[in-house]
């Protein structure tokens, strides 16, 4: 954080004077020191500890449990001296800037939440048992108030920030601009910790975090997990690919394009994240299929063909018993089905189609075209649209190639480079693919 | 729904337990049915104690018994209905007003409850499960016997720091009981170590005891603040524990069927006969056990048995039958080479892969193995796959033996159901046994086999 700019450096001048003329002007005396000395350790361990592993929408900021409870149990000024302790994180992460920074926005925003708890006539001090449920309004107001000045005050250093040196501002781990649900549920527990305090002191903040971070473990082994399953998913299509040289890649980036498609028409991200993993595994069945009749230069017999035919039944029994939505399923089961009810393995048209195949079979076509195989170069972007504009509401679903056209031409299309055969491999190079809409598989017997 | 899924882990844990019926564990659940009969018998000729409370906290362990939780290794727990049942039997106040239930009345609380939260299991045709609810309730009489007297000494309700230790110790000791019964349970029905199966409790179930026992306390003492009706909110922190473990146990079996769906592959391919993979990974578990491995190294090697034959995929044409064994040492140990580089790409699988390389390596070579001609580095491993294929240590992991060895049983025998056969191939690796399998593996195998008259079932 070396070359900030003057407005940066300027905005954090006055937070920090901001920060320290409120703490200067408010009255010291009467603030019980030995629990303000609790609860700014107890911030320090919550700010302390990393906070890399969050997976997706489970934020981990359970320093407002802490300020939360000073603003009870100590009122605005106790509140602003706990957050002040930021200064001192043991996390590496932050430069004495962000730091001195953090210090002086923690403080600030609890010391606000201070003053709106006062004004929506909450009482500062240890609750009683008479004390409830008075309480809980001020509290949401003063946990509200806390939320939006911290995200606040975050947001313009980012703002200033931002194009010199996003990455190092997110460190700090508060920034992702979501949804600040989560914190609103870290706030609670701040008001649990301040309503035990009558009974078991400091303690209560033990208790309480206990199973939070008990929580935050099982977290953080459940990112692990997640990261392991995506891995092996990677290796179950990369295992399809072995077997064909040309098609390295291919489900990958058919993965791509269906998520391509599904942001498009605007799918929910669930669904598109199944989708997602769909596109990866569309083509798995293929290790079904001998590998002889993937490579055949010649026409295929009949029985060839049925088993070409056969390979998305085969996918679906490899993947059967993964816990996917089920429409990840239907998609792979179905993505060589038509529109006009000429496709396989069922022959379904139209509205029949699942969702997820019809997109599936887009992306399928769209990729294939656009890499090389062994019998022809890869077709340009353009000649790749006109051909499923020209196969649309016969073979392809027409909302669907409309979806996929606008997305390439706005996000961009990477083709495959050309595939350079190694040394090891036969000088067998397959005549068809089945996946290709120009060059229809041909079959002995049939025109 | 992951209990299905995690089963293999466990080669059918409920299966088993059924079949051969484990007189320890009938007696558990009918010791504690008759101890709950007569606490509620009890309770309600001697006239239940602050009714009000009681209603409260039976209908909370009924919730938690309703938000069952699956932990790896098909192991359920029922952490929020612990937590609150350990919290009625700690309890001191409930507000100003001492709380005077006795101990019976806890057992009778927590017996209602947790009857009155099976019931729907029941109804959606789960099994109930009732050799964990009775080891929770039994960690819960424990605590209550030893606290319901002092709860209402003079020391205890005057200093919290003394009764936070003491509760503190109960909940420990509760905790321990709730985990001793679940180890010698499983160490029973699935033939492991007693001691191995107790630190793999410890390992599942350490974190969440401790949030559970931290939560009991929590309810205790939020009675005590608040009165009954804030109790349910000091819940919250546990449930967001319970949300993070479920999370956890969901992904942890997706995980587990998606390299399944890897282990199909090698058959839906032609590569090996239908059911190779499956059988191999029971067996190899089975072994494992006996052999004294920890639940992680059994998660591992399940793993790696499972898809020890992915290597096969880069071969032209399939091995006829897919059997390894009747092919040449460098056709194995090639085929060994190219599965674990195909589950290196997956980097968390990285152990697995040293597993499926190590496991064409005969057992050869150390004094462990006495009759082993083969000292030292193994040679002729393919270059350019593995930096340190030349100075392999002599000995491959007993993972990678055991697979091998199971391996190759399975090979030899099939999907037949023959004693005779299985027990004739066990005879033929003990010939090898020494060189190329590892004579305590075969041991172990054999004494499996001759345990388990139908393998294939």
């Amino acid at each position: 954080m070396g070359r900030l700019s003057r407005a940066t450096w300027l905005y954090i001048g006055t937070v920090v004077a901001a920060a320290a003329f409120v703490i200067a002007r408010s009255p010291h005396q009467g603030i019980p020191w030995s629990r303000l000395a609790v609860l700014a350790v107890l911030f320090l361990v919550c700010e302390s500890v990393p906070t890399a592993i969050t997976p997706r929408r489970v934020a981990w900021s359970p320093g407002y449990a802490a300020t939360l409870a000073s603003v009870v149990l100590l009122g605005p000024f106790g509140a602003a001296l706990t957050g002040v302790v930021s200064l001192f994180s043991l996390r590496r992460g932050p430069t004495p800037p962000q730091r001195i920074f953090n210090g002086a926005m923690y403080a600030l925003s609890a010391y606000g939440a201070g003053q709106v708890f006062l004004a929506l006539g909450g009482t500062v001090g240890v609750p009683t048992g008479a004390s409830f449920p008075k309480i809980i309004g001020p509290f949401a107001g003063a946990a509200a108030a806390h939320i939006v000045a911290n995200y606040g005050l975050v947001a313009g250093v980012l703002w200033l920030t931002s194009g010199a040196d996003r990455s190092q501002a997110r460190g700090r781990g508060v920034l992702d601009l979501r949804l600040p649900l989560p914190d609103f549920g870290f706030a609670v527990f701040g008001l649990l910790i301040a309503a035990l305090w009558s009974v078991v002191g400091p303690f209560a903040a033990i208790l309480v975090l206990i199973p939070l971070y008990v929580a935050r473990w099982a977290i953080a082994q459940f990112a692990d997990q997640q990261r392991a399953y995506e891995a092996t998913l990677r290796v179950l299509c990369q295992a399809v690919e072995t077997k064909d040289f040309y098609t390295r890649g291919h489900s990958e980036r058919v993965s791509k394009g269906s998520v391509m498609i599904a942001r498009a028409i605007g799918m929910r991200s669930e669904r598109a994240e199944a989708i997602r993993f769909a596109g990866m595994l569309h083509d798995v069945g293929k290790l079904g299929v001998p590998t002889k009749v993937l490579q055949k230069t010649g026409k295929l017999t009949e029985e060839e063909y049925a088993a070409i035919q056969l390979h998305p039944m085969r996918g679906l029994e490899i993947i059967r018993e993964i816990g996917f939505l089920d429409e990840a399923l239907a998609g792979i089961m179905h993505h060589h089905e038509r529109i006009d009810g000429r496709g396989y393995p069922m022959g379904l048209a139209g509205d029949e189609i699942p969702e997820f195949a019809r997109v599936l079979a887009v992306a399928d076509a769209f990729d294939c075209m656009t890499s090389t195989r062994s019998y022809r170069g890869a077709r340009s972007l353009a000649e790749a649209i006109t051909e499923l504009r020209r196969c649309s509401g016969t073979q392809f679903d027409p909302a669907f190639v409309d979806a996929l056209v606008a997305a390439v031409e706005r996000e961009g299309w990477q083709s495959p480079d050309v595939p350079v055969p190694p040394p090891g491999e036969p000088a067998t190079a397959a005549a068809h693919d089945h996946d290709d809409p120009v060059v229809p598989l041909r079959v002995m017997g049939r025109r | 729904m992951s209990v299905s899924q995690d089963r293999l882990a466990t080669t059918g844990l409920q299966a088993r337990s059924r079949r051969t019926g484990g007189y320890g564990q009938r007696l558990l659940v009918a010791a504690s049915g008759l101890l709950v009969a007569g606490c509620i018998a009890q309770s309600v000729t001697a006239g239940v104690v602050a009714a009000r409370s009681a209603i409260a906290f039976a209908a909370l362990i009924a919730l938690g018994e309703l938000l069952r939780l699956n932990l790896p290794g098909d192991r359920e727990g029922a952490p929020i209905g612990t937590a609150c049942a350990l919290a009625y039997a700690l309890l001191i106040r409930v507000g100003s007003v001492p709380a005077r239930h006795s101990a019976f009345q806890v057992v009778a609380v927590a017996g209602a409850g947790m009857a009155l939260g099976v019931l729907p299991h029941l109804a959606v045709g789960r099994p109930a499960r009732t050799v964990g609810m009775a080891s929770r309730l039994l960690a819960v009489a424990c605590a209550a016997v030893v606290f319901r007297p002092l709860a209402g000494t003079s020391d205890i309700v005057r200093h919290w720091w003394a009764a936070l230790a003491v509760m503190t110790a109960l909940v420990t000791v509760a905790w321990l009981v709730d985990v001793v019964i679940a180890a010698c349970i499983r160490a029973d029905t699935l033939r492991g170590r007693l001691w191995v199966t107790f630190t793999d409790e410890l390992r599942v179930q350490g974190l969440l005891g401790v949030a559970v026992g931290a939560s009991a306390l929590l309810i205790a003492f939020a009675a005590e603040a608040m009165g009954l009706v804030a109790v349910a909110v000091f819940l919250a922190p546990l449930l967001v524990t319970q949300v993070a473990f479920r999370r956890y146990a969901g992904i942890r079996a997706t995980y587990l069927q998606t390299v399944r769906a890897l282990a199909r592959v090698t058959e839906i391919g032609g590569y090996v006969e239908t059911g190779h993979a499956d059988r191999v990974s029971r067996l190899a578990v089975a072994v494992g056990r006996e052999l004294g491995m920890t639940e992680p190294e059994l998660l591992e090697l399940q793993y790696a048995a499972l898809i020890h034959d992915i290597g096969q995929l880069s071969l032209q044409d399939p091995i006829p039958g897919g059997a390894t064994v009747l092919v040449s040492p460098e056709d194995q140990r090639r085929i060994a080479e190219l599965g674990a580089g195909v589950i290196q790409q997956a980097t968390m699988l990285d152990r697995v892969a040293e597993i499926v390389r190590r496991q064409s390596d005969p057992c050869g070579g150390t004094s462990r193995c006495p009759s082993g001609p083969v000292p030292g580095p193994v040679p002729g491993a393919p270059p350019g796959q593995d930096t340190d294929a030349g100075q392999r240590p002599a000995r491959p992991p007993l993972s990678s033996r055991i697979i091998r060895a199971v391996n190759a049983f399975d090979d030899l025998v099939g999907s037949s159901a023959d004693p005779g056969r299985a027990a004739a191939v066990v005879d033929r690796l003990r010939l090898d046994a020494g060189a190329e399998y590892d004579p305590e593996v075969v041991a172990a195998l054999g004494g499996i086999i001759t345990r388990r008259p139908v393998v294939s079932a």
